[in-house]
């Protein structure tokens, strides 16, 4: 699993590029909290475009982010998610808190 | 009763072998013609499994987990066990959002995903023997024949 930055004004755009499973998971979650944390970003952007794979493990990953953002007042955001991971997006009710963007340039417009 | 196909897999209850084990049971199904959408079923209702195995069976102790599948017709069965500490409270471990371990930022969302993607998910499990986990699942390419 790798993950790409981009800090646009006070917004980070991470794309995760490979499988978010339990095995990663922590990793991943230490990673993002700390890239958060240095940036001092606001709000969140997935780019889920090269995510192959996700699980209920990636679930908590992503709500976890969403509460660390939300406590600031910040929002979170997905773009360019695939329908397998949309089918596991939908089943978590994650679009009740998490808006879902066709592309980066729709999301950054609404954040 | 006489089964098409059968295979066992048994493994260290590693993590890293949460990949590896979804991998193997997709690639044993692809012979049942699967669709893309149901070989991602696959793989992510072997992952719940094993994931759960390995972190509430064996509180992360290096044991191991066993799968078995066998396909009968257009339909693959997919066993994962382990022998582990055993679930207390089926009942409870199944409903959505309930996680024993909140504190790892666990979804509680496991046996939703098996339950969604799969057809049929039966969990047996006893206290300090272990937990085993059949499911089921038709593969609608093959209906035709």
């Amino acid at each position: 699993m790798q993950l790409y930055y981009e800090n646009i004004d006070n917004t980070l755009i991470v794309k995760l590029q490979g499988e978010l499973d339990h095995h990663v998971a922590e990793k991943i979650r230490v990673e993002l909290d700390e890239m958060i944390s240095n940036k001092r970003s606001r709000n969140l952007i997935f780019n889920l475009k090269e995510l192959n794979f996700m699980d209920s493990s990636g679930i908590g990953v992503i709500i976890g982010r969403y509460k660390n953002i939300n406590k600031f007042g910040g929002k979170v955001a997905v773009i360019e998610v695939s329908e397998k991971v949309d089918k596991i997006f939908n089943l978590a009710g994650l679009y009740r808190i998490i808006d879902k963007y066709k592309n980066q340039k729709d999301a950054l417009k609404c954040m | 009763m006489e089964y098409k196909n059968y295979m066992k897999l048994e493994f260290h209850s590693k993590s890293q072998n949460e990949a590896f084990a979804r991998v193997v049971v997709a690639a044993f199904a692809a012979q049942l013609d699967p669709t893309i959408e149901e070989i991602s079923d696959i793989k992510t209702a072997v992952s719940e499994a094993v994931t759960n195995a390995i972190i509430h069976g064996y509180d992360d102790k290096n044991e191991l987990v066993t799968i078995i599948c066998r396909i009968n017709d257009n339909e693959l069965e997919i066993i994962v066990e382990d022998k582990g500490k055993g679930i207390e409270d089926i009942g409870k471990a199944r409903e959505p959002l309930y996680t024993s371990k909140p504190e790892l930022e666990r979804s509680g969302m496991g046996f939703t995903v098996m339950e969604t993607f799969m057809d049929t998910v039966e969990v047996n499990s006893e206290m300090g023997k272990g937990t085993k986990i059949s499911m089921t699942k038709k593969f609608k390419s093959l209906d035709e024949d």
